[in-house]
């Protein structure tokens, strides 16, 4: 596999190799072609891309900076760690890149009511903000497990305006928020635009969101070269459905000196069953629209995920990543919650930044192989997002409670 | 000519649409979704539809989704699901199977296909397999035996109306409304419309479902659909009173299907 073949991905049906595309009700197709002609168009439009430019720039708050956790660096074998500062962006996360031109999007599409599926609730908090921003209807499914384990932003989204309601089926976590989120959508699709978080779903859904999110990896690329006068030797990210992830790697993936790491969401470990790391522990399946790597038992049926984060704890991942694994592009490697909060705590104690849980994956990622590479490597982390709203359930952990 | 297509040329000679029964395999138990279709074919239903009880059912409302987690919860497994097809079948009703399909992707197109067919099965019908996806689908089904219905949505341009015929074997399922399943009080209007569409693009029967939960509404579309599909409500009867109630509802529905 080419370089090459790798750039023009996804083809013309929403296909990464063998998977993507389109698995969903027939209900939903004219939606969805209607979204992929609205977003090739707004693509190659001066006045979306300069719309959507002044936005990252004003309101977001981008670029987002590049630091050097020095002391961090230090525990992982020596190696510099740097990261890539999304928890700056305005609402705490890389999130609001995707949402913002899909909130551009639903305008243009004259559409005036959105609804998001949202885990750790950083999502649906972007999309709250640009519902707010656009003066558009907001909707937040949430399975009702997450609205305990992230009670500040639920408060945050109904601040914004939105409403959020909590999914009480299934496993009562991401998963069923997005199946409530497909329920809405289809019932309303005249009005509504379904805001999706993450490189999943149907296409043009993983290529879209990807599209949004390229600019982490795009604004990292020059600053490197900037100020380090090279590229780095490894791109770190933690991946739940994979914006994060795909969004700093898409403009390295030419660059096949650099190696991708993605890192997963191992709960209690990936041999006890209890886990969220589709890619290292999961099979080839379809769920939520798309063929990806999915948690499964032997009829097909869905295994519910286990996480401490509630954004990683997702039973599928992006199609792009099953395809980036598959031809050796990027590699992906299982972090447990203990590691997680190690490398959280860590990281407060010794820069200064109380990062997402979700973020913490990745930078236990980045302790592992820095250890490996030795004090000659760079490593660049995606720091996705920051902890805020993790304060209680990493307080509980650590018993720091009064 | 394949049972279902005799079923649908003896209804059509009778003048009336023909009725079709959906129940998820497992519902209320194994043996009591057996019973149950007993009765219902016993109360006038032509055509037996069995659900693939699915983890993540997208396109179902409130009363499927309970029944299918009943069922799952019960033990339910994909051999559940073809057992039920060889019991329902020897009643000498056509049978189809209704799934989302990573369960049908899961068990092997090849194999699933090889042991539907096997237990008598007619055709399976597939939701969320959209006709860009089913080459290796219509390989399998072609290959076995095993006819294919894909369904047609109130939203559907005639380009997919047409592309959606053209890989049908079975039955086109035209969705009464746009959302998931469940009883609603008035069906869209537009439904009358649909059905006109796809008979520009096919001569094979239509059927129309999603909804549906009256002999009034059957009557209605019985007027210009082949087939009248009801679900929801057969789960509701079912959850209280059994077979007897079962049985009740096909035989009042079956009123409603003359033209
Ligand atoms: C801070 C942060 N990082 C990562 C994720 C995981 O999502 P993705 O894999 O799409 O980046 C989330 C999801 O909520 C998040 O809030």
């Amino acid at each position: 596999m080419s370089v090459d073949e790798v750039l023009v991905m996804p083809d013309l049906r929403g296909h990464f190799g063998k998977f993507g595309g389109r698995f969903v009700p027939e209900a939903l197709m004219a939606a969805l072609d209607e979204l992929d002609d609205a977003f090739r168009k707004a693509m190659v439009d001066p006045s979306f891309l300069a719309q959507l430019h002044d936005l990252q720039v004003n309101y977001t708050g981008r670029p987002s900076p590049i630091t050097h956790a020095k002391r961090f660096s230090e525990l992982a074998g020596g190696a510099t760690v740097l990261l890539k500062r999304e928890d700056l962006n305005h609402t705490g996360s890389h999130k609001i890149n995707n949402v913002l031109g899909q909130g551009l999007l639903t305008l243009r599409m004259g559409k005036t009511r959105v609804i998001a599926e949202t885990g750790a609730g950083q999502h649906g908090v972007a999309t709250a903000t640009v519902s707010a921003l656009l003066g558009l209807e907001c909707v937040v499914y949430m399975g009702e497990e997450d609205t305990k384990r992230q009670a500040l932003n639920v408060a945050r989204m109904k601040l914004l305006g939105a409403t959020v309601i909590p999914v009480t089926s299934g496993s009562k976590t991401l998963k069923d928020a997005i199946n409530e989120a497909m329920r809405d959508w289809v019932a309303n699709v005249e009005d509504t635009h379904y805001m999706l978080g993450t490189v999943a779903g149907p296409a043009p859904f993983p290529e879209m969101v990807r599209d949004f999110h390229r600019i982490i990896g795009d604004e990292s690329r020059e600053q490197m070269l900037e100020r380090f006068g090279r590229l780095p030797d490894v791109v770190a990210a933690c991946v739940g459905g994979g914006s994060n992830a795909i969004g700093i790697f898409t403009a390295f993936i030419p660059d096949s000196e650099v190696r991708l790491l993605g890192l997963e969401a191992g709960g209690d470990g990936v041999e006890t069953g209890r886990h969220a790391s589709t890619i290292v522990g999961g099979a080839v399946g379809v769920l939520h629209g798309a063929r990806s790597y999915i948690m499964q038992d032997d009829d097909g049926q869905t295994i519910e995920s286990h996480s401490i984060s509630a954004g990683l704890d997702y039973p599928s991942v992006g199609p792009e990543h099953a395809y980036l694994a598959d031809i050796g592009r990027a590699e992906y490697r299982s972090v447990t919650d203990v590691q997680a909060m190690n490398a959280f705590k860590l990281l407060c104690e010794t820069e200064g930044i109380i990062p997402a849980i979700e973020t913490a994956h990745a930078l236990a990622g980045a302790l592992e192989i820095g250890k490996e590479l030795g004090k000659d490597a760079i490593i660049l982390v995606n720091c996705s997002g920051r902890g805020d709203k993790d304060v209680e359930t990493a307080a509980k952990w650590f018993d720091m409670n009064p | 000519m394949s049972l279902l297509h005799e079923v649908f040329a003896r209804t059509k000679s009778e003048n009336r649409a023909a009725l079709i029964a959906y129940l998820p395999a497992g519902y209320p138990t194994a043996d009591g979704a057996v019973e149950c279709i007993e009765a219902m074919v016993a109360g006038g239903v032509d055509i037996v539809e069995i659900g693939f009880p699915y983890s993540d059912p997208v396109m179902d409302g409130p009363t499927i989704q309970e029944a299918v987690n009943i069922s799952l919860v019960g033990g339910t497994k994909s051999a559940t699901v073809i057992n039920t097809v060889k019991r329902v079948s020897q009643m000498g009703v056509p049978t189809l199977v209704m799934s989302y399909w990573n369960p049908i992707e899961r068990y092997g197109l090849e194999s699933f296909a090889t042991d539907f067919h096997a237990a008598g099965g007619a055709g399976v019908i597939t939701p969320d397999l959209t006709p860009e996806e089913a080459d290796d689908w219509i390989a399998a089904t072609d290959h076995h035996d095993v006819e294919r219905v894909f369904l047609v949505a109130l939203s559907s341009s005639d380009e997919r109306i047409s592309k959606v015929a053209s890989v049908t074997t079975g039955f086109v399922y035209a969705g009464a409304v746009m959302g998931v399943t469940g009883a609603r009080a008035s069906l869209s209007d537009a439904i009358e419309g649909l059905v006109a569409k796809v008979r520009r693009y096919t001569d094979l029967p239509v059927a129309v479902g999603l909804g549906v939960s009256t002999p009034e509404q059957a009557h209605e579309i019985a007027q210009y659909a082949d087939g009248v599909i009801v679900g929801s409500a057969f789960v509701t009867a079912i959850a209280n009173g059994g077979p007897p109630a079962a049985k009740a509802l096909a035989q009042a529905l079956s009123q409603g299907l003359a033209r």
